[in-house]
């Protein structure tokens, strides 16, 4: 037997990756299975869930509605359509927001000196690797309404002896936005980073040798060669976005509910996991369309594991 | 033409964001040390040692001077047990998912065989899916389990089969071991193999050529995912909800439960503590590095 293992390559490659391979088809794939099931039946009185292979759950999602004013059997209710819409707009505009605010820096990074480089990189992972509730809380100290920027305009505002009223920023859309810009910036910052130090210098003096101007040498060398950064940034950034209810629920209150918060609360204040399920089955076909066509156009690049 | 030439427009934009980086963790450390227990405003450190006295929302003096309320944390019970937790947790997990994980790179960078693909594919599965639908599925998967053991067992009360530890440990390992095996993999990439078949003609037989030749040779790679998998399970907040129970929690749970009651100065002690363990983890990687290069 070991005399056999010895001489078989397969043998020693799938014995290698067997524990692995195991654990992901446990854990991934068979939940992602189990899920899709439940999605298709109902909710039984006690929380619990009744198989069976029914869509409703599905037609709810899109606005069918069996809870109507008197004499209709079924109408339009648009509450969880608009939450799916919400939840994809507010992933888009994180993430040109984050775009926008990343590059720059990431560009400044790659363009310095290599001996300062690792220390501009590791002030990016400081913040990163500070904790996620953590930094969500920072910002609910920064924005309350007895919050710190409302501290120090009333401050000024007194300096100057004017009548200040605190503004209202937590618990409002923007404040989610910014919570997500800031909660992922970094995951953004290091594929474009690792793009951009890719570049290799005389491919510059090229540019310039060939008269391009630098505005001209950024748009057609640099910014082409560091999409696969962005991509890889973007995918980064836009599914955890799409996904994540710890921001909205603190930041947003009640205000800002996220398809994050609809499947959470399904599973433990609703009690209708079949509805979660559904829900969660829609935000992760959402995400892989999304993804599937944004790579198939820019490609796949391998900066994904580099940050 | 100067390489590192940079449009003071992205000097500036550097320095805003940079800015925008640290402003809220600059706040959140300095009102750690705040003597107001509202924590609107910052009024001052609390400057004298002494029994605790109070004026209004000001503590005008601590036993532990300018650190009580990192005093008070240390008197609460529960961030105790989360911590604890949350070390136990990232250790077994990032231990067990390195040593699976290389394994797993191993074998995908250098044998042939039947399921290579679909090991290949899967370790994609946590990058491309939200989290939250990882979360819940695998919910669904531990209850349902559990639910038919339980039965078919006989348990009850105590001996029920619940989540609890076990339960966060495994799953932290499934979305913790793709990162470590994709890592290695790139290290393995880059990989020389003549150095193998150099100590294979000199005699050294598989075992020996591993541990001697390849491990020394792979292991910043296996180093960075075992870091990447602790990082990871340390600051996972998604997962951790929906598979810990009663007993288990961890401190970004605690936290979180927290915040959605109260606003107190011991959330501001308790994150000075862990970017202050961040900050120095940062810096000595830093070390290490520059001594590599």
């Amino acid at each position: 037997m070991l005399q056999r293992l010895r001489e078989n390559k397969a043998w020693q490659g799938t014995l290698l990756a067997l524990p692995t391979t195991l654990w992901l088809f446990v854990l991934l794939v068979i939940p992602l299975f189990l899920t899709l099931v439940v999605s298709f039946g109902r909710r039984s009185p006690d929380g619990g869930v009744i198989y069976g292979f029914s869509f409703h759950n599905y037609l709810r999602l899109i606005g069918y509605s069996t809870n109507c004013p008197a004499g209709q059997s079924a109408c339009f209710d648009p509450l969880y359509a608009q939450i799916l819409w919400r939840s994809l707009t507010l992933a888009f505009w994180t993430t040109v927001i984050v775009i926008l605010l990343a590059y720059p820096l990431a560009y400044f990074i790659a363009r310095s000196h290599p001996r300062r480089r690792n220390t501009f990189l590791m002030l990016v992972l400081v913040p990163l690797w500070t904790n996620f509730v953590i930094r969500v809380y920072a910002w609910m100290m920064l924005l309350r309404e007895q919050g710190v920027i409302n501290g120090v305009l009333g401050w000024i505002a007194a300096q100057f002896g004017l009548p200040f009223q605190p503004l209202q920023m937590l618990y409002t859309p923007g404040a989610v936005l910014v919570g997500m810009v800031y909660e992922f910036l970094p995951f953004m910052i290091l594929p474009i980073f690792t793009s951009l130090e890719k570049i290799e210098l005389p491919l510059y003096e090229a540019a310039a040798d060939l008269g391009a101007n630098p505005f001209r040498t950024f748009l057609r060398v640099t910014l082409p060669l560091s999409m696969p950064g962005v991509v890889a940034g973007t995918i980064l950034v836009f599914i955890p976005v799409m996904g994540t209810f710890i921001v909205s629920d603190l930041l947003g209150g009640k205000q800002v509910i996220l398809v994050g918060n609809l499947i959470q609360n399904q599973f433990l204040s609703a009690r209708d996991p079949t509805f979660g399920s559904a829900a969660s089955l829609i935000l992760m076909i959402m995400t892989l369309i999304v993804t599937y066509f944004y790579t198939r156009k820019f490609g796949f690049g391998e900066e994904i594991i580099t940050a | 033409m100067n390489p590192y030439r940079r449009h003071p427009f992205i000097r500036v934009a550097t320095v805003l964001v940079y800015i925008f980086l640290y402003a809220p963790i600059v706040v959140l450390v300095l009102y750690s040390f705040n003597a107001s227990r509202t924590n609107v405003l910052f009024e001052g450190f609390i400057s004298s040692f002494g029994p605790l006295k109070t004026s209004g929302s000001l503590v005008t003096q601590s036993p532990c001077g300018p650190f009580h309320w990192f005093c008070e944390l240390s008197r609460n019970r529960e961030v105790g047990v989360a911590a604890r937790n949350t070390l136990t947790i990232a250790f077994i997990s990032t231990l067990t998912s390195t040593v699976i994980g290389t394994m797993a790179a191993l074998a995908l960078q250098r044998y042939n065989f039947r399921m290579k693909p679909f090991s290949q594919i899967s370790l994609y599965i946590p990058i491309v899916i939200p989290e939250i639908v990882m979360g819940i599925g695998i919910l669904t998967l531990f209850s349902q389990l559990f639910g038919v053991l339980n039965n078919a067992l006989g348990l009850a009360g105590d001996s029920r089969l619940s989540l609890g530890l076990g339960t966060v440990i495994v799953s932290h390992i499934a979305f913790s071991v793709p990162f470590v095996t994709l890592v290695v993999q790139a290290r393995l990439q880059g990989f020389d193999k003549s150095y193998e078949e150099a100590a294979m003609d000199l005699g050294a037989n598989e075992l020996v050529t591993f541990w001697r030749v390849t491990f020394p040779m792979i292991l910043p790679g296996v180093l960075s995912g075992a870091l990447l998998a602790f990082t990871l399970s340390l600051d996972d907040f998604v997962i951790t909800f929906f598979t810990t129970g009663p007993g288990a929690t961890t401190l970004p749970i605690y936290v979180y439960g927290l915040l959605r009651r109260i606003i107190t100065p011991q959330v501001n002690a308790l994150s000075t503590i862990w970017i202050a363990i961040v900050l120095t983890a940062v810096i000595l990687l830093q070390r290490l590095q520059n001594r590599e290069a």
